[in-house]
């Protein structure tokens, strides 16, 4: 070595940032054609201004893939076309023509409703455009059976997971390869944390959605979830009028399913205030998560959904 | 809630959250990060101690917790308190089986430091998954029972992560609660710990008594031990030398992941710094080639940097146009790599089926992929007793010694030294499944100093002496099927049409070239391999190979296939049926096989794996011998 050199102590969110990157250009480097699933939510955007820094000063050399529900809120729609445009991606949006022809929506149809539009919707677009692996934004503290999801998570044919056979990973070398047919769902930021996330939204000024942020909006109360009235589709109960309440969001998805949390938080700093005051855990607000018992994301997975 | 939960913890509730949220962040951004990794089986408290620690650093939520209280009612081990265990529990099936078959990954963060933790539970898969756990870590926990003392587990995970190369470990003697907090029981199972670590080579290692149920030692040290003068495990795990940090001070190394080339004006080359420091101005080398080149700016999104240093993703851009791809090594100019192709390694098996010795595997190293064969082990390690133990094969979860051959000169460091450029995952050619992890001893010889021989006269020339294009046209099929006759009238032709050939006979090679070897699984695939450098030999000469081989294994074949020039390897598939094959039997063999005196035969109890895109596919029950060998020339010679 020349000359002495200072140790530099890297935080923990540059380690993060590093290992994602790392993550991302493996991806690149060793799979046919890769593709990002962008769902506007905070992971996405994270993982999203990742992607912009990994391939630097090249644009990030895959495009964005929203799997749309139609019932998304309002501003993701708006966020999701600007950030598009902003990083030069292109920017492809499926939403699955059978669910569309039936009019499948939250209201009338339930599970059905995340199966159809999400589930499906997600294997019909990979399978369409001949992808064979898929960055999502799933991270390891979400939920307890993603704690043991590996980075790489290899999919059969059918976009089925099986937990009993995945892959050894170790040290930063993942195995990407596969047989025709079949693809990989990579999670580059599997070892974050939901501070993290937030932290690094406020150090790196990510644009995210206004939702985020504490507003007064009109609400219903609907099993036990306060529901945000997003647009004319809503079907009121005779008589029912929307409540005008601060609120905000936690977790991003179709707005009929996204429960609200009442709050003032109206900067990134109160946000994280109140994330780090709060006493319960970021899917509680999300109707999906309690549909079939607890074991219920774990058998979601198995089925391909993300 | 129980009286497990009552006891403060000092790293939790941070006032500043709630007066003055900016300055909290501010402070929170300069946390580093530490991985660690707790051994134990459920027995010692492993589970209880994680689950403590997560709910110490409010990592858990009311909703979980509340969930986990429901649980510990239905499949709890802890009576009316909260099993702890369950809160770091994970997949259904595993859940109803009441064990865990994985690596599970946790998340806390204390006001220094964010923690990763490799959750490995104990039982017979233990050795694969505390290996994958383990090689991220910058420190493991050792658990011991107080009760118990070191236990044949003890050491296994120690050997384990002394194997891996963990620097830091930490013996936490557990469930001190149950032994009344006995200081001379305590001295006597660290002096047999020591005792155990010197032989095996441990240098170092931090004691402590624990108790991860009443929370002593955890987060601040206890009043039940003040005989202790120790640090608590958090306060330890607060201050000890990350990985990342030591790797600062080695030689600079950049294994290549991506060349970025966003236009003809910029060339840069991405990786993530493993060990070192580099600042523009810096001569650098590149390997395995040897090219040397200035560094001229390390490019980032957020601007470049005046120096990166290991553990950063960065992109280099160099003062020469230096060929420079994925897979090389960046290193400063005057601290080159070695590079060589054989080596002496630590191997761990994690496949259910067994290493096959000789067989070509992939090799992931850094971010080189290589062909590379593995020898038979020069013996294995019983990792209850540490015996080394004679083996022909590694099955799962055994550790090994042997060595390996890769199909090209790769820049390494022995892991000791650089675990990113001595560690590599085995990957199986034909499911793709990581089927194995090693860690490099040294190299066998200096490759750098053994150049291959440059011939004056090349193989082109000699083929055009020859009035043809050099190849190997390989025959495989089931015995019996007629590959011998075919290839025998396929050479006779190519005789009668003036062109230089050789045929290598099965049976005939096996009098002499091969005659040590016999018919098990191992034996064929190093029959084919040595036919295989054969035949290359042959084609450098110029000639046109004729082989017919059995050959049952789609692997091999495709060995030599990657071992001759692109397009010079002619797979022909002399398609019989295994009836068709036996009601022939011209040597008799299938009815010895049959009748249970020949053993490992092909099509009766050793798998035949048909070719899947074979150059020419011959069904014999459309063609006669004549015919298909007027065919297989018609296809070569147009």
């Amino acid at each position: 070595m020349d000359a002495v050199t200072d140790t530099v102590t890297l935080t923990h969110l540059q380690r993060l940032e590093a290992e994602s990157i790392h993550i991302m250009r493996e991806v690149v480097a060793e799979t046919e054609k890769p593709v990002m699933l962008y769902s506007v939510g905070k992971d996405s955007a994270v993982m999203l201004h990742l992607a912009r820094k990994a391939f630097y000063p090249s644009p990030p050399p895959f495009p964005l893939l929203h799997v749309d529900t139609t019932w998304k809120f309002k501003a993701m729609y708006e966020l999701r076309d600007k950030m598009a445009q902003e990083s030069g991606m292109e920017l492809l949006v499926y939403q699955n023509p059978e669910a569309k022809a039936k009019g499948i929506n939250p209201f009338d149809h339930g599970p059905l409703h995340t199966d159809m539009w999400k589930t499906e919707g997600l294997k019909q677009a990979l399978d369409k455009y001949g992808f064979d692996a898929a960055f999502g934004g799933a991270r390891r503290d979400e939920e307890k059976s993603r704690a043991k999801e590996r980075i790489f998570s290899f999919r059969s044919t059918n976009h089925r997971w099986d937990p009993k056979s995945q892959r050894p990973e170790l040290w930063n070398i993942y195995n990407a390869r596969k047989a025709k047919g079949e693809s990989i769902r990579v999670f580059p930021i599997s070892n974050w944390t939901e501070l993290d996330i937030w932290q690094y939204i406020h150090l790196e000024n990510i644009p995210i959605v206004p939702l985020y942020f504490a507003a007064k909006r009109p609400t219903v109360q609907r099993d036990g979830l306060t529901i945000m009235v997003d647009d004319d589709r809503f079907p009121f109960a005779p008589g029912e009028v929307p409540e005008m309440k601060s609120i905000r969001f936690r977790t991003l998805g179709c707005y009929p399913l996204s429960g609200a949390v009442e709050s003032e938080a109206k900067t990134l700093p109160e946000v994280i205030q109140e994330m780090l005051l709060t006493t319960t855990s970021e899917r509680q607000g999300r109707v999906i998560d309690k549909d079939a018992g607890g074991a219920s994301m774990e058998k979601k997975k198995q089925e391909g959904y993300f | 809630m129980s009286e497990t939960t009552t006891k403060e913890s000092s790293y939790v509730t941070d006032e500043l959250i709630a007066s003055d949220i900016d300055a909290y962040l501010i402070k929170h951004q300069h946390k580093s990060l530490l991985r660690f990794i707790t051994c134990g089986s459920v027995d010692d408290g492993k589970s209880t101690l994680i689950g403590r620690l997560l709910y110490d650093s409010k990592m858990i939520f009311e909703d979980q917790l509340a969930a986990v209280e429901a649980d510990s009612k239905k499949f709890g081990t802890q009576g009316q308190n909260i099993d702890f265990a369950l809160l770091v529990d994970g997949l259904a099936a595993e859940r109803e089986q009441g064990i865990t078959i994985d690596v599970a990954y946790r998340f806390f963060a204390t006001e220094k430091r964010k923690f990763i933790v490799a959750d490995t539970p104990g039982h017979e898969q233990y050795t694969r998954n505390m290996v994958t756990g383990a090689s991220t870590a910058d420190l493991a926990v050792i658990l011991i029972d107080a009760r118990k003392g070191v236990l044949t587990q003890t050491r296994r995970h120690s050997y384990l992560a002394h194997l891996i190369g963990i620097r830091n470990l930490v013996v936490a003697v557990n469930k001190m609660d149950l032994i009344g907090y006995d200081h001379d029981r305590y001295d006597a199972i660290v002096a047999e710990y020591r005792q155990f670590a010197t032989s095996i080579g441990i240098k170092n290692f931090t004691p402590m008594p624990i108790s991860g149920f009443k929370g002593d030692n955890i987060t601040s040290k206890s009043e039940n031990t003040p005989w202790y003068t120790g640090p608590s495990l958090m306060q330890h795990l607060e201050s000890v030398e990350l990985d990342v940090t030591a790797d600062q001070a080695k030689k600079f190394r950049l294994p290549v992941q991506w060349v970025n080339r966003p236009n003809l004006d910029f060339r840069g080359f991405s990786g993530l710094v493993s060990s070192g420091v580099v600042k523009p101005g810096d001569a650098v080398r590149v390997l395995p080639s040897g090219k040397t080149s200035t560094v001229t700016r390390i490019v980032t999104y957020d601007g470049d940097l005046p120096q990166a240093v290991a553990g950063q993703s960065v992109t280099l851009t160099f003062a020469d146009e230096v060929d420079c791809s994925r897979g090389d090594v960046i290193t400063l100019a005057d601290e080159p790599v070695q590079v060589a192709d054989q080596f002496e390694v630590n191997l761990v098996w994690m496949s259910d089926e067994a290493l096959i010795p000789g067989r070509s595997y992939w090799i992931k190293i850094g971010t080189q992929l290589v062909s590379a064969s593995i020898h038979a082990p020069k013996y294995t390690v019983n990792v209850n007793t540490l015996e080394h133990v004679a083996a022909k094969t590694l099955e799962l979860n055994a550790i090994g010694v042997t060595n390996i051959v890769t199909d090209k000169p790769i820049p390494f460091e022995a892991y000791a030294d650089n675990r990113a450029l001595g560690g590599f995952i085995v990957i199986d050619k034909m499911t793709n499944a990581t089927v194995g992890a090693g860690m490099i001893n040294f190299s066998l010889r200096r490759s750098q100093n053994v150049h291959w021989q440059a011939l004056d006269v090349s193989r082109e020339s000699r083929a055009k002496l020859k009035n043809q294009q050099a190849g190997v046209l390989w025959f495989t099929g089931l015995s019996g099927a007629g590959k011998s006759t075919i290839a025998n009238l396929v050479e006779k032709k190519l005789l009668r049409m003036n062109r230089h050939t050789f045929l290598l006979d099965g049976d005939n090679v096996r009098h002499g070239l091969n005659k040590d070897l016999g018919f098990t699984d191992a034996d064929r695939i190093e029959n084919i391999r040595r036919v295989g450098e054969v035949a290359k030999l042959m084609t450098d000469a110029g000639l046109i190979v004729v082989t017919a081989f059995i050959s049952p294994f789609r692997s091999e074949r495709e060995l030599v296939r990657s071992m001759v020039a692109p397009g010079e390897f002619i797979e022909i598939f002399i398609d019989t049926s295994l009836e068709d094959a036996e009601k022939r039997d011209v040597k008799g063999l299938y009815k010895k096989a049959r009748a249970g005196e020949l053993k490992n035969f092909t099509g009766i109890d050793s798998p035949y794996e048909a070719p899947q895109q074979p150059e020419i596919h011959i069904d014999t029950s459309k063609l006669t011998a004549e015919e298909a060998a007027d065919l297989i020339i018609a296809k070569l010679i147009p």
